[in-house]
């Protein structure tokens, strides 16, 4: 950073002072957003390793104790680490939002070539992603919580759900866009049957927007599983994570907001990185969408 | 234009028909018992008996949703498992409290963000630009619960400017909803400014790239004038589109606020409704969030036809 503070090369001055030094300052935070988002990859995957005590381990004489050397961002209301199941909570928050995010954005891809593609089914899947959109994410899911009750199983399926709609949109927009392109008119001339047109031609075209997406979904699941057990209707209470710890923390808060500013800031520091790094893929991979936001 | 908001509102129907079947295949679908669900969990076998016949689970699933569809249009939607009172009741005495929120928010928001994204566009490339645009991905990503907390932490502990939870309706006086209510407003707001701050001025920068901005320009109009007169104007739609599409952030955001700062509302009740496992109840809510999420979209179509008489439909 220090070189870019003081250009050597003369050209540089020709930009202007202050566009060389915004210009590079552009790329500082994507540099250290995916630092931190490697930090906390890896926190979450030597969890067993950093956290040192057992998250689960209840403490009844050692309850709502502040930071020390031995619990360092101190114990809950059972007397349990907070350090400990901080740690494990960026496995779960990961683990979680990852699944969910995947499960969105490949039933998305396969619902969106469909609709894309065939005509028919366009119009009745599109008249169903409308009925899912018109249904807001966090009351689709806690509804969906509410049948079947609080497990992991319905948790990923109650956070992956209201995403799917969005990802339906993207591919089919972008295979409705290729159907008119000479080359797929080309293939489709020839005799190409439509599972090779589609596998070969045209999916290969969503990959780009793909990615893009796929980040924000990411943050946005990472963001939902947190919000559903904050409210108390996510993960069960026992398993750690950041949304779990905040939401034991409620009681608290007026003498211990650590319980709550502690994960919280591991939450919106994890959730600022993806989003961080979506915008500098949807700049790379997609500069038309990237100059209308 | 007339014709046109009539087929626009004529459109929500089937959209709102849409969310009916996915509500009502919810419960029809999902691995439980739909009888024993909607009965509640504290209800004996014979209540379960009454509410299957009740719902006509015995009856073809098409009957069962012509049945149950009926009920929805003619108001019914059914009783609360918990109060025995008609959700419908529920429903319209919590509806304030959200409804307060939903508008100080949006009001809040469209004050702070327009100025923040016009100064941004004006700026544009600068520092000035940077942190105005670094501080609308910040509160894009910071989660309602950790913004609501951090504002309680300094605004009611330590300074104990505002209380720490709880609200007060309009009639209590004007001072005390304040009060209760900037807190919450602008934990919900931060996601808002966000997303209209950044449309304001990546619009405005469209805009002022036009042939007509050139010409206001070359007349001598101030770079004031040009910036609101000329550019702003133009920039308005994209920036009452956003309204509409942060709708599904703001009735999510106000479940989450709700929650955080113990407001008596309808996000509070949805939280409530899942706790106590009370099926009618959240059936009722999702419904009652999807169309107000379907007629602020519909109101959205609507403004853009008043905002640009260029558009017709």
């Amino acid at each position: 950073m220090t070189q870019n503070l003081e250009p050597s090369v003369p050209e540089q001055h020709t930009l202007g002072a202050s566009s060389v030094l915004f210009g590079n300052l552009k790329h500082g935070p994507i540099a250290i957003a995916s630092l931190i988002l490697v930090t906390i990859v890896l926190i979450a995957l030597a969890a067993p390793i950093l956290a040192g005590t057992d998250p689960l381990l209840i403490h009844p004489t050692e309850r709502l104790r502040p930071g020390s050397l031995q619990h360092w961002f101190g114990t809950d209301a059972l007397g349990r680490d907070v350090y400990a199941r901080v740690v494990y909570g960026a496995r779960t928050s990961l683990i979680v939002g990852t699944f969910a995010a995947t499960a969105s954005i490949a039933i998305g891809l396969a619902i969106g070539v469909i609709a894309g593609y065939f005509r028919v089914a366009d119009l009745i899947i599109m008249r169903i992603m409308d009925g899912v959109m018109a249904i807001p994410g966090i009351v689709l899911a806690v509804a969906l919580v509410a049948i079947s009750g609080a497990s992991l199983t319905t948790v990923l399926v109650a956070i992956a759900a209201p995403e799917i709609p969005r990802v339906v949109r993207l591919v089919r927009g972008v295979i409705l866009n290729l159907r008119g392109e000479p080359y797929v008119e080309a293939a489709i001339s020839l005799g190409t049957p439509a599972p090779l047109l589609l596998v070969r031609h045209m999916i290969p075209n969503t990959v780009a927007p793909l990615i893009v997406q796929s980040s924000f979904v990411l943050a946005s699941a990472i963001l939902s599983e947190a919000a559903l057990s904050f409210l108390g209707v996510g993960l069960p209470p026992e398993i750690p994570s950041w949304g779990n710890i905040m939401s034991e923390g409620r009681k608290y808060f007026q003498l211990y907001p650590g319980l709550i500013f502690i994960p919280g800031m591991f939450l919106a520091v994890t959730v600022l990185s993806v989003n961080l790094i979506g915008d500098a893929l949807r700049d790379v991979l997609d500069p038309k969408m990237a100059k209308r936001l | 234009m007339v014709s046109y908001i009539f087929s626009r509102t004529l459109a929500t129907i089937p959209v709102m028909a849409i969310v009916a079947i996915i509500v009502f295949l919810l419960l029809r679908l999902s691995t439980g018992d739909p009888a024993a669900i909607m009965a509640g969990d504290a209800a004996s076998p014979a209540q379960v008996e009454q509410m299957r016949h009740q719902m006509g689970l015995d009856r073809p699933i098409a009957v069962q949703f012509v049945v149950w569809i009926n009920h929805l249009l003619s108001g019914d939607f059914g009783l609360s498992l918990h109060s025995k009172i008609p959700v419908w009741d529920m429903i319209a005495g919590r509806v304030g409290p959200s409804f307060a929120l939903s508008i100080s928010t949006i009001a809040f928001s469209v004050i702070v963000a327009i100025p923040l994204g016009v100064i941004a566009a004006w700026a544009h490339g600068t520092l000035l630009d940077r942190v105005a645009m670094s501080f609308s991905v910040i509160g894009f990503s910071a989660p309602i619960f950790v913004t609501g907390y951090i504002l309680v932490f300094f605004f009611s502990l330590k300074l104990d400017w505002f209380p720490v939870q709880g609200y007060h309706p309009l009639s209590d006086g004007p001072l005390l909803f304040l009060q209760g209510i900037a807190l919450p407003t602008l934990a919900l707001s931060t996601i808002y400014i966000a997303l209209i701050s950044r449309i304001t001025r990546s619009s405005l920068l469209e805009i002022m790239g036009e042939d007509f901005i050139r010409t206001a320009r070359a007349k001598g109009a101030t770079e004031f004038s040009v910036f609101l007169r000329h550019a702003l104007r133009n920039a308005s739609i994209p920036i009452v589109t956003i309204i509409g599409v942060g709708a599904a952030f703001l009735i999510s955001g106000v479940v989450v606020t709700e929650s955080v700062f113990n407001i008596p509302g309808l996000g509070r009740m949805v939280v409530e409704a899942v706790l106590a496992r009370d099926y009618p109840l959240i059936q009722g809510l999702v419904l009652v969030f999807s169309f107000v999420y379907v007629v602020v979209n519909l109101i959205v179509d609507i403004l853009y036809t008043v905002l640009d008489p260029r558009i017709t439909y």
